[in-house]
């Protein structure tokens, strides 16, 4: 027998956590009801592709040319030509107000340059703000007005007839641009970032509340066999919820993965055990479950700021960058982003994975250290 | 080997003193009643016996183990019962009990819980959530609960409170069992048969540990004489004895009067002219527990401050 750690002790609190798990009918359907509707809210909201974008043309010629182009591009449904600008700049509003997602501006020597031969051009802008929203658009945009073009140059299908059309686009305002698979693997992580920290953040906060704690205290079961009693029920509960994402990432949104399955879910163990360790964490430094769930709060927000699931990372200020290393969740990213889309192996996403162990030894440290022994 | 033995134990909160330099002996086998007013610092000396709390100053053995380097040990051999119910309400008594059990590694569990569980009569409740108890039953719940483990002290905070009469008298009945066997009980109370009920009693007021010993030596220490008034217009005398001099306490026991003071010529001197009244008798009687601790209180308003 064991002074400082036994399993049956931990056997018993694992038991009753379960129990008491099962019991909480709420917090029970929280695990399954809040992975699936965020991922359905933020995964349409943020990923599909949307169609009938606002846009404005601008095309001072008003030659057959022009107009068949215009035409072929409000076939696509992509963009819906609300606007007529007269001029670049009242585009330039236009687009710096939000009214409009792209501005398409068609020369005026557009239809003198294709009569005599030489390669017309166009100019496509996007708000690339919310890039995943127009990407859809733009790349669909050269070939369908190139297309129109030569239908109406009378050249066939597949033939090469006079010079080339040339699309210029430019990505307004964020000129990286992410890809939507960038992000579904992304909502992965700020899922079980939001929920793991959350739960778990009231562990020992719900017990003070309770009046339950002085009586466990009372009784011996060892700090270190508390805190693991407290946070391993979550791994199951966190293996739950990315059997739900990765099999509606697959199914809904299609998205591809190229990597390692063992590779990636063991990663996704220690991110999920370095987040209910953090949840732990505050659980023995918050004084009631409200103030708990205002520091998960507090740790989720820059959390999905800075660690690359909004902004691109390599976009953001030296000073952010910095700080993001400093959150699981920007290695979690770089991990799974890299196994789903790159597939990369263990030795590519090595450093990361030892940040990810650090966080937990880190948690588990801080953690023992602060558990209070007694009700001081 | 005393079970409890403590010296000089402060326990600050802020700038307040919570408990003040309070010493105890409990030997083993002994049931002793901890009596005080509310916020007095009875839970808190308890808290600091089972090693919940630190003490600021003092020092001591719980069972033979120090008191503020073995609290491990301590908490493994000490039964603790809480002031409020404190196990899980969203368990049921079974599960709540089988966690006991696996805490305390009793083995095997299931037997450990049928026997407690036909102890209490509850085999047929045993699915029942706890929450839905009844304050009775939840009682006998956590005292069966932190008597599993068979601990050789029990440290009982309460534990009638608000209990209905035959369940505290079955409740004493049991901690008598228990003690006779060998279990040394500390158990803090407000009723006053139950203080009766120990073999000594403590009382604590303000944090300082006024006095100890058994219910006839503290009612002979605390040195008050008693007298009875009965007759007619009772009420009358009550309000025109309250104000005289040597006159300490007044009560109204069904259809007669206490009279308490510590000083018998006083005392007396006040009683004389309502003695001499139409009707009216004054008898020296028995000074109760109860008279004296309203005095103790009398002289340490609101510990609430
Ligand atoms: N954790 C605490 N922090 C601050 N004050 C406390 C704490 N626990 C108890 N007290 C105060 O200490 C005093 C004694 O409390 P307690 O030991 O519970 O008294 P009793 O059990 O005799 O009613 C009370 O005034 C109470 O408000
Ligand atoms: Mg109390």
């Amino acid at each position: 027998m064991n002074r400082f750690f036994s399993f049956g002790r931990l056997g018993a609190l694992l038991v009753k956590e379960f129990i008491q798990m099962r019991r909480d009918r709420v917090t029970f359907a929280m695990m399954l009801g809040v992975p699936l509707m965020q991922l359905l809210l933020f995964g349409y909201a943020i990923n599909t592709d949307p169609k009938s974008l606002p846009a404005a043309l601008v095309a001072t010629g008003n030659d057959h040319y022009t107009r068949a182009i215009v035409s072929a591009l409000q076939t696509t449904n992509y963009y819906r030509f609300d606007h007529v600008a007269e001029s670049a700049a009242e585009a330039e509003r236009l687009m710096a107000r939000g009214e409009v997602s792209f501005v398409v501006t068609i020369p005026s020597d557009f239809a003198r340059r294709v009569d005599r031969g030489e390669a017309p051009q166009i100019l496509i802008e996007a708000d690339a703000t919310d890039p995943s929203a127009s990407s859809g658009a733009v790349s669909t945009l050269s070939t369908l007005a190139a297309r129109a073009l030569n239908r109406e140059r009378g050249v066939a299908p597949g033939a090469v007839g006079g010079p080339a059309l040339d699309v210029v686009v430019h990505r307004r305002y964020n000129p990286e641009g992410i890809s939507q698979y960038n992000i579904v693997p992304g909502l992965l992580g700020v899922i079980l970032q939001m929920t793991m920290v959350m739960m778990t953040s009231i562990a020992l906060t719900r017990e003070i509340e309770r009046g339950t704690m002085e009586n466990l205290l009372a009784m011996p079961a060892s700090p270190a066999e508390i805190m693991l009693g407290k946070v391993l029920p979550y791994l199951v509960v966190g293996g739950v919820q990315v059997a739900v994402v990765l099999v509606t990432a697959k199914l809904l949104f299609s998205v591809p993965f190229v990597g390692s399955l063992p590779l990636l879910l063991g990663a996704i163990l220690i991110f999920v055990l370095a987040l209910v360790l953090l949840g732990y964490t505050i659980s023995t430094i918050a004084r009631t479950q409200m103030q708990a769930l205002q520091l998960a709060f507090f740790f989720f927000l820059p959390s999905i700021l800075v660690s690359g699931f909004m902004f691109p990372y390599r976009g953001m200020p030296g000073w952010a960058q910095l700080f993001g290393e400093i959150l699981p969740l920007t290695h979690f990213l770089r991990v799974v982003r890299a196994v789903m889309l790159k597939g990369a192996d263990l030795a590519a996403i090595g450093t990361e994975i030892a940040w990810l162990i650090g966080f937990v030894a880190f948690f588990s440290a801080l953690a023992l250290l602060r558990f209070r022994r007694t009700l001081d | 080997m005393n079970a409890i033995d403590v010296h000089g134990l402060v326990k600050r909160f802020g700038n307040k003193t919570v408990v003040d330099n309070v010493s105890m002996q409990v030997a083993p086998g002994e049931i002793v009643g901890f009596l005080g007013p509310n916020g007095s610092g009875k839970t808190t000396t308890i808290r600091i016996m089972c090693g919940l709390l630190t003490p600021d100053a003092g020092s001591g053995r719980v069972l033979g183990y120090n008191l503020l380097t073995d609290s491990l040990k301590i908490k493994r051999e000490v039964g603790y019962m809480t002031q409020k119910f404190s196990f899980y309400e969203d368990l049921t008594i079974a599960e709540n009990l089988e966690f006991v059990a696996r805490l305390y590694r009793l083995k095997p569990v299931a037997n450990h819980v049928a026997d407690t569980l036909a102890d209490l009569g509850m085999t047929s409740r045993r699915n029942q959530l706890a929450g839905t108890l009844s304050g009775g039953w939840k009682q006998r719940l956590a005292l069966a609960a932190c008597i599993m483990h068979q601990p050789k002290l029990l440290l009982l905070d309460e534990p009638t409170a608000g209990v209905d009469p035959k369940a505290r008298r079955e409740f004493w009945d049991e901690i008598h069992r228990l003690a006779r066997d060998g279990l040394t009980v500390l158990v803090s109370t407000h009723y006053m048969d139950e203080a009766e009920r120990c073999h000594r009693i403590a009382y604590i007021s303000y944090g300082r540990m006024l006095t100890t010993g058994s219910v006839a030596e503290v009612v002979a220490n605390a040195g008050l004489i008693t007298y009875i008034v009965s007759g007619p217009g009772l009420a009358g005398i009550a309000a025109a004895l309250e104000s005289r001099d040597g006159v300490e306490q007044v009560a109204p026991f069904g259809a007669t009067l206490h009279v308490v003071g510590s000083d018998r010529q006083e005392l007396e001197a006040a009683l004389s002219d309502i003695a001499a009244r139409d009707g009216v008798t004054v008898a020296p009687g028995e000074t109760s527990l109860e008279d004296v601790f309203i005095q103790f209180m009398a002289g340490s308003k609101d510990n609430m401050a």
